[in-house]
C-alpha cells in the first residue's frame, strides 16, 4: 500500500459525480485514466480524502462531429484519439501530438481531458488545445459552462476548474485540410518535452492563409505564439518567410528561448510540407 | 471494497483496500509473481499486463479500477504447456539477460503485434518505448519481436492447426444468390 488511504467512489452519471464532489469537499479528486494522478498519489505528493472514479462514465468517451467543430469526450483515451478518423480529418495536429505522449501503455489508459485538467506545463496537449482555440465544456453544481482554452490554463498545474466541477467535453473547431506538425525535443524515450512546438498551417495557392502555433513547457502554462501567427499570414509558404516569422517565437536569449525559435521554424516547415 | 476481476481466465472475487495497486493485488493476493515491480515510478514497464486486451502498467492503476474487467498476465500466455510464440521467440533469440524486464517486454510486444503484424526495426523500438531493459539488451529484443511476427503470420503455425481455403469454401452453403 503505497498511497495514503482514500475513499473510493464510482458515480454512474456526471451529475452524480458533481454531487459527490460537493459532498466530499475540496479534498476530493476526480480520477480519469490516472496516469498522472496515480504516480502523484504513490509518491504521496497529494493525499486526497476521496477519489471519484469517472472511468465508468462511457458517455464521456468518443469523438463526435458537431458541424463546424468536433466534440471530444473528456474520457477519450490517447489511444482512441490517435486512431479516430474525425480527428485525422479535421484536427490532425491533435493526432500528431498525441502520438508523442508518454508510451503505448500510458496512452491506453491516459485520457485527453485528464491531461488538460492536470495542466502540467510540460504536458503535450495543452499547447495544441490553446493554439486550436479549444473550448472546455464543464459540468458543475449550477449546470454547464464553457471556458476557452485561453482562460482555462491559469497557472502551473492550475486550471479554471472549481473544486466541484468536471471537464466533460472539449470542443475543437475543424481545421480540415490544414498542414500540421508537432516538433518535440526530449532527451530520452518517454521523457517530458524540454520544449515542443505545435503548429497548424493553412496554405492556399502557395500563400499562408492562417497559422496556429502553441509552445509547450516555456512557461507556467502553454503559450500561444501570436506574433509568429500574425507574421505568417499573407506570406508565401517558403523557408525564408517561415524562418523570419519563427524568430518571433520568443525574444529572450536563454536556452529555452533559443529552442522555441528553432523548433518553431522546424514545426512550421514540416506543417507546410504536410 | 468488493471486486470481481478475471485474471488469466479465472474470475476472482476479493475484498480489497481502494489504495491497493493492481500489481500488488496480482502478486500478493493472487500469487501471480510473474508480473514484477521494476521502478515504482511508472517508467520501466516491467509490470505491464493486458487490461481488456490492451497493455497497461499495473503499477499505474488500482485493483478497484479493474473491477469487472479482464486482466491477462505473463502467466496466462502459455497454452497446454506450450509457450506463446512471443515467449518462444524471446527464448530462441536470447532476448534476455537478467530477465527482469522480460514479462513486461513480452506483454507489450504482444500488444504491439496486434496493431502491427510486420513491424520494422523503428516500429518495434517505438512500440517498446515504455519498457526499459537495464541490461540494455535491446538488439535481441527487437530481433525477437520481429521473429515472433513471422511465427504469428497466417500459415506459420504447425500444419495440423492450419485450415485450407478449400476446407472453408466447402463449408459454405450451396445455392441461392
Amino acid at each position: 500500500m503505497i498511497p495514503a488511504e482514500f475513499k473510493y467512489l464510482c458515480p454512474s452519471s456526471v451529475d452524480e459525480a458533481v454531487r459527490m464532489l460537493i459532498q466530499e469537499g475540496e479534498d476530493a479528486k476526480i480520477i480519469a485514466g490516472g496516469q498522472s494522478l496515480v504516480p502523484v498519489l504513490r509518491m504521496r505528493l497529494a493525499a486526497p480524502t476521496a477519489l471519484i472514479d469517472i472511468g465508468g462514465l462511457t458517455e464521456l468517451t468518443g469523438v463526435r462531429d458537431d458541424g463546424d467543430s468536433l466534440l471530444i469526450g473528456a474520457m477519450t483515451t490517447h489511444y482512441e484519439v490517435q486512431r479516430d478518423h474525425l480527428i485525422q480529418d479535421h484536427a490532425m495536429l491533435l493526432k500528431l501530438v498525441t502520438d508523442t505522449v508518454a508510451d503505448p501503455q500510458v496512452r491506453h489508459r491516459g485520457t485527453f481531458g485528464g491531461s488538460l485538467c492536470h495542466a502540467d506545463p510540460a504536458g503535450d496537449l495543452l499547447a495544441p488545445a490553446l493554439a486550436l482555440d479549444a473550448v472546455m465544456i464543464i459540468a458543475g453544481p449550477s449546470g454547464r459552462r464553457e471556458v476557452p482554452a485561453s482562460e482555462f490554463f491559469v497557472d502551473y498545474f492550475e486550471t479554471a476548474l472549481a473544486p466541484d466541477e468536471i471537464l466533460i467535453d472539449v470542443r475543437v473547431p475543424k481545421y480540415t485540410g490544414w498542414g500540421a506538425h508537432y516538433e518535440k525535443l526530449n532527451r530520452v524515450a518517454q521523457a517530458w518535452s524540454i520544449v515542443a512546438v505545435a503548429a497548424a498551417v493553412q496554405v492556399r495557392g502557395g500563400t499562408i492563409a492562417a497559422a496556429r502555433v502553441g509552445l509547450t513547457n516555456v512557461g507556467a502554462g502553454p503559450v500561444r505564439a501570436t506574433d509568429v501567427e500574425a507574421a505568417l499570414v499573407g506570406q508565401p509558404a517558403t523557408a525564408e518567410s517561415i524562418s523570419s516569422a519563427a524568430l518571433r517565437a520568443s525574444s529572450g536569449d536563454s536556452y529555452k528561448d533559443n529552442l522555441a525559435r528553432v523548433l518553431t521554424d522546424r514545426a512550421l516547415m514540416a506543417a507546410v510540407a504536410g | 471494497m468488493k471486486i470481481s476481476v478475471n485474471v488469466d481466465g479465472v474470475t476472482y472475487a476479493d475484498e480489497v483496500e481502494a489504495r491497493l495497486l493492481l500489481v500488488h493485488y496480482l502478486r500478493e493476493r493472487l500469487g501471480k509473481t510473474g508480473t514484477v515491480v521494476g521502478c515504482d515510478t511508472g517508467n520501466c514497464g516491467a509490470c505491464t499486463v493486458h487490461l481488456d486486451g490492451h497493455s497497461i502498467k499495473s503499477c499505474q492503476m488500482f485493483a478497484v479500477q479493474a473491477n469487472g474487467h479482464e486482466v491477462t498476465t505473463i502467466e496466462g500466455l502459455a497454452r497446454d504447456g506450450k509457450l506463446h510464440p512471443v515467449q518462444e521467440a524471446f527464448r530462441n533469440n536470447h532476448a534476455l539477460q537478467c530477465g527482469f524486464c522480460t514479462p513486461g517486454m513480452i506483454m507489450q510486444a504482444i500488444d504491439l503485434l496486434a496493431d502491427e503484424s510486420d513491424p520494422d526495426d523503428e516500429t518495434v523500438r517505438k512500440g517498446l518505448e515504455g519498457n526499459l531493459c537495464r541490461c540494455t539488451g535491446y538488439q535481441n529484443i527487437v530481433r525477437a519481436v520481429q521473429d515472433a511476427a513471422q511465427r504469428m503470420k497466417p500459415g506459420a503455425g504447425p500444419k495440423i492447426e492450419q485450415h485450407s481455403d478449400e476446407h472453408v469454401t466447402a463449408q459454405q452453403p450451396v445455392g441461392g444468390e
